[in-house]
């Protein structure tokens, strides 16, 4: 027997392997996207090979120029009716590019260039050894009070590993409310969390607190996606596919050819109900509505604030996006069943997170139970399921982020000796010390409590009069009772600065480089634009409120 | 052997997981209980792959791997920090912003 053939035996020839045809990917229209992603991957590089003293100035520039230069992409895309006319599904069926998506990109990409300026402020704190610093630790690794965070600090060294990180988490944002199928939605909510975990654990003040605040936001986060996964496995289960519209079809019960494998479990309702659940819970965790809000307040607190507001507005955004784009493109089919729940998610996050956040005596622990009663007021509109509701959620949407960075950058000018003065005793008469500080965090708060003439009043009538055309009358009474409520505590911020003593030993208002003074400035400006002349913008969200499917 | 003991299976690794995290306080035990959960996701999915008889779970599965390993990066930096600072990974002692 040759050796040949004793060979054959035991193996046989493969078959030849036949020709795979290359994925078909719409580079233009992923532009955006691909945009931020190469610059976080820069980023890196620029860490590895540029001289330390450097990287500063060369990571500002390449961040801001990439999310400039993406948002233009966005624009570009909108006006080149990408959002409406030629919206469509790109990258084989894995982002859609449409009017929600557009216009919710556009939101993220301001939102992040607006709080990377606060990332790269560096007049606040007290000059280190000659040296300039930002809000952020001067060497991750070392511990508190150990000799080698003093001699990083002595090196002046600044952790500048933050921009690109915050580039990546933006690049995850933008794919998350565009996913059009369940494995982009997972692998995107996991590209925005996991750079913010870290984030969160890098402030250069209170390190314990900054420590404490990422490892529970990571571990609930990392327990919230695995229930996220184990709802994208059942609901696989259910419509065995993966893609929005399949699934879709299959909830509808509209499916042209049924295979046997299929039919066993397409009628089995349990699972599309768990999965459709487990799905809602991993997203309502990213949103913060109550019962899954337990993270918000202490991660709030303890992140650098910079990161507070990014994470606040933009995480807020994305995740909005998402679910919007679940309930009304995979789940109307559904709606039976899931409208009930959200209507009761809405209510309790409404009234807990108004009625807590009185009690509160940290500034930025009132802002997080603030930025949980207004994601209840948000749910209001995603409940309405009708065209105005997805407007109006956009709308506000973009409202909220600008509020949300602005006032959170105000809350880094605050400062006495222990870095920033969060507690509201210390805010006590900062009306008679720095009345425009003072002032512009009334604007702040004033949008927040939705006083007409700011851009809350418009974002919160556009969000109730969704909720009312959509049969959700008794959760506008409930949203008005609560923003009462809620203006309650707002207005008590702006009394306790305007009209009390000042303390002889309070903390003084530092004077921030242009860069906060930017944010503050863009975030003023466009509460105020939004609240006087909100109908050119509301024309916008109008046009970008179809998805495509 | 029927591909929906499978699933049983991974119901149960994945209630095992859900109640480890709720009830051990080492934080890296916690973050073990929720790389069984994703595990036990895993299971479904490529069993739901095999009853199928399409390949979209099994990828999903692959990718779950990626993210389990990405997280573990960043997770165990975030607890190594917070050990090194503290001397203890207990989740209950990290409680500076109790109300």
């Amino acid at each position: 027997m040759s050796a040949s053939a004793v060979h054959s035996l035991w193996t046989t020839a493969a078959e030849p392997v036949s020709r795979i045809d290359a994925p078909h990917i719409e580079y233009g229209q992923l532009s955006p996207i691909l945009i931020v992603v190469g610059a976080g991957v820069l980023g890196i590089l620029v860490e590895a090979f540029v001289a330390r003293r450097a990287r500063y100035h060369v990571q500002l520039f390449l961040s801001v120029v990439a999310l400039a230069a993406a948002f233009a992409a966005v624009v570009g895309l909108a006006v080149t009716g990408h959002g409406s006319t030629k919206a469509g599904i790109v990258a084989m069926g894995a982002i859609a590019v449409d009017g929600p998506a557009l216009f919710l990109q556009g939101t993220i990409l301001l939102a992040g260039l607006v709080s990377l300026f606060t990332f790269a402020e560096r007049r606040l704190d007290p000059v280190a050894h000659g040296k300039q610093v930002d809000s952020f630790v001067a060497q991750a690794g070392a511990p508190p009070g150990s000799k080698s965070e003093q001699a990083a600090v002595k090196a002046g060294f600044t952790t500048t590993e933050v921009f690109p990180l915050a580039l990546f988490a933006v690049a995850g944002m933008l794919v998350f409310p565009a996913a059009n199928d369940l494995l982009t939605l997972f692998i995107a909510l996991e590209v925005f969390s996991l750079p913010l975990y870290l984030l969160c654990a890098l402030a250069r003040r209170k390190r314990l607190v900054s420590q404490e605040a990422a490892v529970k936001y990571f571990l609930l986060g990392a327990f919230s996606s695995a229930f996220l996964l184990f709802g994208i496995a059942l609901l696989y289960g259910y419509a065995g596919t993966l893609s929005y519209a399949g699934i879709a079809e299959v909830v509808d019960g509209t499916v042209t050819s049924i295979d046997p494998a299929l039919a066993d479990t397409m009628g089995n309702d349990a699972l599309l109900l768990i999965g459709a659940a487990m799905v809602l819970m991993g997203l309502l965790f990213k949103v913060g509505a109550v019962p899954f809000h337990m993270w918000t307040p202490d991660v709030y607190q303890g992140a650098p604030t910079p990161v507070t507001g990014f994470m606040a507005a933009a995480t807020k955004v994305a995740a909005f996006g998402a679910l919007l784009r679940l309930l009304y493109v995979v789940l109307p089919g559904l709606s039976w069943d899931w409208r009930p729940v959200l209507w009761g998610v809405a209510i309790i996050t409404m009234l807990l997170g108004a009625i807590v956040a009185i009690t509160q005596t940290d500034i930025k622990r009132l802002l997080a139970y603030s930025s949980i009663a207004h994601g209840g007021f948000i749910l209001a509109g995603v409940i309405a399921m009708n065209e105005a509701g997805i407007s109006s959620v956009l709308f506000y949407l973009l409202a909220y982020s600008f509020v949300t960075i602005g006032a959170f950058s105000v809350v880094t000018l605050v400062r006495d000796a222990g870095g920033e003065a969060t507690h509201l005793s210390k805010w006590a008469g900062l009306g008679r010390r720095s009345p425009l500080v003072a002032a512009v965090f009334a604007v702040f708060l004033l949008a927040f409590a939705g006083i007409p003439l700011t851009s809350g009043f418009a974002g919160k009538f556009a969000v109730f009069k969704a909720a009312a055309e959509g049969g959700a009358g008794a959760l506008v009474v409930v949203g008005v009772i609560s923003s009462a409520i809620a203006a309650f505590f707002y207005i008590r911020v702006i009394v306790l600065m305007f009209f009390s003593e000042p303390r002889p030993e309070g903390p003084t208002v530092a004077v921030p480089s242009p860069l906060t003074m930017t944010t503050i400035g863009v975030g003023v400006a466009v509460t105020l634009v939004l609240g006087v002349a909100p109908q050119y913008f509301l024309d916008l969200a109008n046009q970008a409120s179809v998805f495509v499917r | 052997m029927n591909p929906v003991n499978y699933l049983y299976l991974a119901a149960v690794l994945f209630a095992i997981g859900a109640s480890g995290v709720l009830i051990r306080r080492n934080a890296i035990v916690v973050f073990m209980c929720v790389e069984l959960m994703l595990n036990a996701c895993n299971l479904s999915l490529v069993a739901f792959s095999r009853m199928h008889g399409n390949l979209d779970g099994q990828i999903l599965a692959f990718f779950t791997m990626v993210v389990a390993a990405a997280e573990v990066v960043v997770g165990l930096a975030i607890i190594v920090t917070l050990f090194r600072s503290r001397h203890s990974a207990s989740v209950d002692d990290a409680s500076l912003m109790k109300l």
